[in-house]
Order: structure tokens, then sequence, then C-alpha cells
């Protein structure tokens, strides 16, 4: 973490609902977070944790309905995203915000070039002439690494591999040299080599252009690799969230102890069966009301099954939302306690 | 692409044949005399000459392969012979004659052709341009008030037949409220502003009920295409590059959409050559759907042979433009 540096990005306790037809599934339950310029933040959690639409949420990219985003405050460079007027929004997407989304596969359009698709961005947001966004098309390319950039701007997106796909997507979110880049799983499904080449890419865009990055994924050792902070998610709402050192070393929250227990490690005896964690995530119908957490939780107490743990300062910039404490096996003393 | 459109027309050949044989069959099966429309005055036995005069003495496979030479030699040559003035043989040529008006089939389809082409073709191009706005907005504001109705208008403009909604027309506004002719008059020549006016006020009712069974069709093709894409991942990335929603819409989606409409439209165009028999009936419109009516009614059965097999011929070619188109739109198919 970049100290004494303002936030570019700064949410609080954002909320989303989605409208069913079977009622409401509250997806998002009061996210907070800030990402300054040059820093990673890493965001983990299972499938379902609300990882990918609190990021959508954010920029307003969830359909709706049935989505709908019904608090919180989204401050870019001190402005709030969610109330400005939509030609503000649109200049903030893509233009200050990038995205690349997980599936390379399914998003780009097949029947426009890849260089129509890059070049996009640059003549709506840049403003460049024809020319010189072909020119910064290919660039860009060859930012990412794709061989004979030039040619490859006529290319449609079937005539592309996966990883190459996804570089393109990456080449897409960085063309307008954004300030925040927020990449949702952009190697989980490519191979791994590829995916070292990725993680290597965003790495050198964050040292030359300073940009801040979101990453989100589940690989906990890529997240150990490359984040400066990580959020943990469950069930729409931060768990934990620290310094990655700190958060690796000693973590606090029972979550986020069981996800690092289900690495399978090279090293040590061999397991015969991986770890799980036992049980689903909630299917959320009501916003918690209890931890989301109590029924999995091999801590849980009867706190824990009435009231919904804030998150509470445990560290430099290490803070967790449970009411079990690691270091006693106690009830964690609330700040207001104390 | 060249070569596979060749290879496609080769392959068409032997299809084409074996289709014209079915067609043959069919009507041979049939059992319709083509003296039958004649007086009763006339005798049995005048009756049989007349038919053997027509050729129906001989056996099934000589009068199937004289149709054949009549219809793919003959009528090609005699084509040939008209456009270069170039007579190749002093003999005159056989062409497939109509029982009924002894005139040639092919001169009667010609005659017919114009005024299907501009009431059924044009009604076509109408229904197009209706169905596809109405998609698009019906599918970007899904179960909205708009979409409801055009639903509803797409059910009832599909559902209701057009023999039906024809009369319902004519009863309005040429019975009761007089503003339009219910009878297509095919002498009228347009030579100024009032013929014009005339020839566009005894197009509009036929047109308009075609129009409205094409657009139903083609309109709820156009609103499932784009709903199927709208939830596609790249509408979000083109939604993440900060594009204005009409790009998004307009370029990013109606692109992917149109492909498959384009091949339903392509496909549907024999159907204007078919000439919507039954709408041609009812708003006395002289065009091809009457020649074939009329055809059948009198047993002329080069005339409905002819007629028939064009058809089919068309369906065939439409299919290959149908699959050239696709290959045009969407750059991941190639014909190599």
């Amino acid at each position: 973490m970049l100290d004494g540096t303002e936030p570019v990005l700064d949410v609080a306790d954002l909320r989303t609902v989605f409208r069913t037809r079977d009622g409401g599934v509250y997806a998002v339950n009061g996210v907070s977070f800030s990402i300054a310029p040059g820093e990673v933040l890493g965001v983990v959690g299972e499938s379902g944790s609300g990882k990918s639409v609190t990021m959508m949420s954010l920029m307003g990219l969830l359909p709706s309905p049935p989505a709908e985003v019904t608090g919180g405050r989204v401050l870019y460079q001190g402005r709030d995203v969610r109330t400005m007027r939509k030609a503000e929004l649109r200049r903030i997407r893509g233009g200050e915000i990038g995205f690349v989304f997980q599936d390379p596969m399914t998003s780009l359009n097949p029947v426009f070039t890849v260089g129509f698709q890059l070049m996009e961005p640059l003549r709506a947001h840049l403003r460049l002439s024809k020319a010189k966004a072909r020119a910064r098309a290919a660039e860009l390319l060859r930012l990412v690494g794709i061989p004979d950039p030039e040619a490859r701007l006529d290319d449609y997106p079937h005539q592309f591999s996966g990883g190459m796909r996804q570089r393109v997507m990456i080449a897409m979110a960085l063309s307008c040299d954004p300030k925040v880049l927020i990449a949702d799983e952009p190697t989980t499904a490519l191979d791994v080599t590829i995916q070292a080449q990725i993680v290597e890419l965003m790495r050198d865009l964050r040292a030359k252009l300073g940009t801040g990055i979101i990453w989100i994924t589940h690989d906990l050792d890529l997240v150990a690799e490359i984040a400066d902070r990580v959020m943990v998610m469950y069930a729409g709402q931060v768990v934990e969230h620290g310094p990655v050192g700190a958060l690796f070393a000693d973590p606090q929250h029972p979550y986020t102890r069981a996800l690092l227990a289900t690495r399978p490690g090279v090293g040590g005896p061999r397991r015969r069966r991986l770890r799980v964690i036992e049980g689903q995530p909630p299917r959320l119908g009501a916003p918690p009301a209890a931890c989301p957490f109590a029924p999995r939780c091999r801590h849980v107490f009867n706190r824990c099954r009435v009231e919904n743990p804030p998150r509470m300062p445990v560290g430099e910039g290490h803070d967790v939302a449970c009411w079990w404490d690691p270091e006693t096996d106690f009830p964690r003393r609330e700040p207001a306690d104390a | 692409m060249l070569a596979y459109a060749v290879r496609r027309l080769l392959f068409a050949i032997p299809t084409l044949l074996v289709i014209s044989f079915i067609i043959f069959l069919i009507l041979d099966l049939a059992p319709s005399d083509p003296t039958a429309n004649l007086p009763l005055t006339i005798p049995q036995d005048v009756r049989q000459q007349i038919r053997l005069s027509l050729g129906l003495g001989e056996p099934m496979h000589v009068r199937y392969l004289k149709w054949l030479y009549q219809f793919a030699v003959n009528e090609p040559m005699h084509a040939l012979e008209q456009l270069t003035g170039h007579h190749f043989s002093a003999t005159p040529r056989v062409r497939v004659l109509s029982w009924q008006t002894r005139s040639p089939v092919v001169d009667l389809i010609l005659q017919r052709l114009p005024q299907t082409l501009w009431v059924v073709g044009l009604s076509y191009v109408v229904g197009i341009l209706i169905a596809i706005p109405i998609g698009i907005v019906s599918a970007v504001r899904q179960y909205s008030w708009f979409d409801q109705i055009g639903t509803f208008v797409s059910m009832v403009g599909y559902s209701v037949p057009t023999f039906f909604t024809g009369l319902l027309m004519i009863m309005l506004f040429s019975v009761h409220l007089g503003w339009l002719p219910s009878i297509y008059d095919t002498n009228l020549r347009v030579t100024d502003v009032a013929s014009f006016w005339a020839q566009v006020k005894q197009m509009i009712m036929p047109v308009m009920v075609l129009a409205l069974f094409n657009a139903a069709q083609i309109s709820r093709y156009m609103r499932a295409s784009m709903l199927e894409n709208l939830t596609q991942d790249y509408v979000r990335t083109a939604r993440a590059k900060g594009m204005r929603e009409w790009v998004v819409v307009m370029v990013h989606v109606l692109r992917n959409s149109l492909i498959p409409v384009v091949t339903v439209i392509a496909l549907g165009v024999p159907q204007i050559f078919g000439g919507a028999i039954i709408t041609e009936q009812i708003f006395r419109v002289n065009g091809l759907g009457q020649l074939l009516i009329t055809g059948i009614q009198g047993a002329d059965i080069p005339l409905v042979q002819t007629l028939t097999f064009l058809f089919a011929a068309l369906i065939v070619l439409f299919n290959l433009i149908a699959d050239l188109l696709y290959g045009m739109l969407d750059p991941r198919i190639r014909y190599d």
C-alpha cells in the first residue's frame, strides 16, 4: 500500500439486490473498500460470495431488472459514480476504470474485428482520429504481447486463442490509461503458462502506469504473490480485510482460515483427500441478520447466531467481521466494550 | 465462396430434376380433366379427341420427358433467339403451352409477374421495415407496454388469416368509408399524378394486409434474436468500455441479431413469387397466385407444373442465397 495517497476509488456500504420471482436475493450487503493508485487489491471468496456482483454494481453494469443497487456510495476521485449523469458515467467506464471479464471466449463481439473493438473506446473517450486510434490499438496489442499486431487488428476474435483473447480484453481495458483496473478472474479460464504471462503483464502495467488493480480470484497463491491487500468476501459481505502479509500469516476469520487450509500443498505429507469447507454458502433471501458463516463455522457460539458482527480492527489496516478471537479462543471484545 | 456457390448450384440440378418429377407424378395422380370446364353440350367422343390432342394419350414418362425438354431446352433457346434475333433452327420450337389459353406458359407468367412483384414484393419490404424496428424496441424494452402491444398485434397478425383481415379492410375502407377501391385494376397506367395516386390507393389494402402478416412473423424473430444477444457477455463488455447505449444496441447487438433474421427473410423471398394466393384472390390482383389458382381449377397441367416447378427452383436458389448471406454476415462461417 502506498501510504499517504488519496484513494482513487472509495466504496462505502454498497448494497445490491436481485429482484427475482421468488423474492429478493441479497447479493451485496454493505461492502466497503478503497483502492489507492498503483495498489493491487485481491478479492477472494467462494463462487457466489458476491465478488463479481460487487464490482459490477459499482460500475452500474448489472442488468436492471433484475439487479438493483439499493444503497451505498461509490466515490471515484471524490465524485459519486452512483448519482452522476449518464454521460459522465460513460466517460469513467472504459476511460477511467477498465474492466477485464472472466470469460475471454464470450466477452468479445464475434462479428467485429479486434481492431474495431479496440478502437471503439479510443475514439469515444480520447477522441482520436481513425488513423491514430488504429496506431494506438496496434501499440496496445504489442504491449500485451501479441505478435504482428498491425495485421492482427483485422482479425476476428475467433481467430485468436483463449489466452490471446484475454490479452485483447486486457488491452481494451487499458486502452485509455485507466486509473483503476477491475480484473474479474482474468486468468481463471487460461492455462498456467499463459496465466503467468498475464500476471507478469499486469505487474508491468501497474509499475508503468500506476494503475490501481482490483483482482478478483479464487487462487489464493496468486493473491499472495501479487496483491498488496486482500479482501475476503462471504455472503456479500467483507469478512476479513488486511495487508497480504498479515492476513496470510495471521488469518483472523474462521472462513479465511478455512480457505487457506483448502489449498493443496506441494510440500509436506500427502493428504489422501483435499480439504474442503463443509456446507454451502447461504442463499440470501434476506440481508443476513446473524453471521452468515455461522452454520459452517467450527467456532460458532450463541452470539454468532443472533448478531451479525461488524468489521472490527485487529491490526494495522487489518480488520475482521467475527465474534471469535483466535488468540484466546473466546468471544472477541468489541471496541465499544473495551 | 464462389467455388462453394458453383458446387451448390451443380448439386441443385439433380435435386430439381427429382422435384420436377415428383410434381409431375402428383399432378398426374390428381383426378383432373382438362375438358371438365367445357360446355356440357360437347359429346364424350369429342372430349376424348381433345384429350388426345393435348397429348394425354401418351404414356406418363413420355409426357414428362416432353415437358422437361420443352421447359429445359426449348424455352431457354426461345428466349435466346428472341434476345439475339438469330434463329438456330428453321422449325418452330414447341414451347410449354397452356391447355386453357394455348399461349406459352412462360409468357403468361411474365404477364403476371409485375403485379405480384409490386403488391406482394412491396408488402414484404414494408413488412420488414415495420418488423425490424418493432423487434428491436420490443427486445430492448422487454415486457414494457410497447412490447406487450407488439406481442398482441403480432399474435393477431400471425394467427388471423389474410382472407379475414382483407375482407375486414374492404368492409371498412371500401364499403363503409369508400376511401379505397376493393378491386385492383391491372389496366391502370401510371401517367400523371392522378393515376399515380389511383395506383397507390388500390395498392394500399393488399400491401397492408400482407405486410401485417409478414411483419408479425419477422418482428417475432427479430425480438427473439435481439433478446438472445442482449444478455451476451460482449454486450457487458461494450457497456464497460463506456459505449453509448445506442451504440451498444444498434451496433453491437443489432449486427449479431440480424444474422438469423436475414436468413429467415431470404428464405421467405420465394413466397413473394408464390404470390400470396389468397390475398390476390380477395383484392382481384391478377398476379401469379391467381394464375396458379385458375390453372388448378381448369386442370391446366402444363401451367401448374411449370409454375410449381419455378417456385421450387426459387426455394432452392434462395436457400443457397441465405447460406451465402450467412457466410457474409458471420465472420466465423467460411465456405472453403
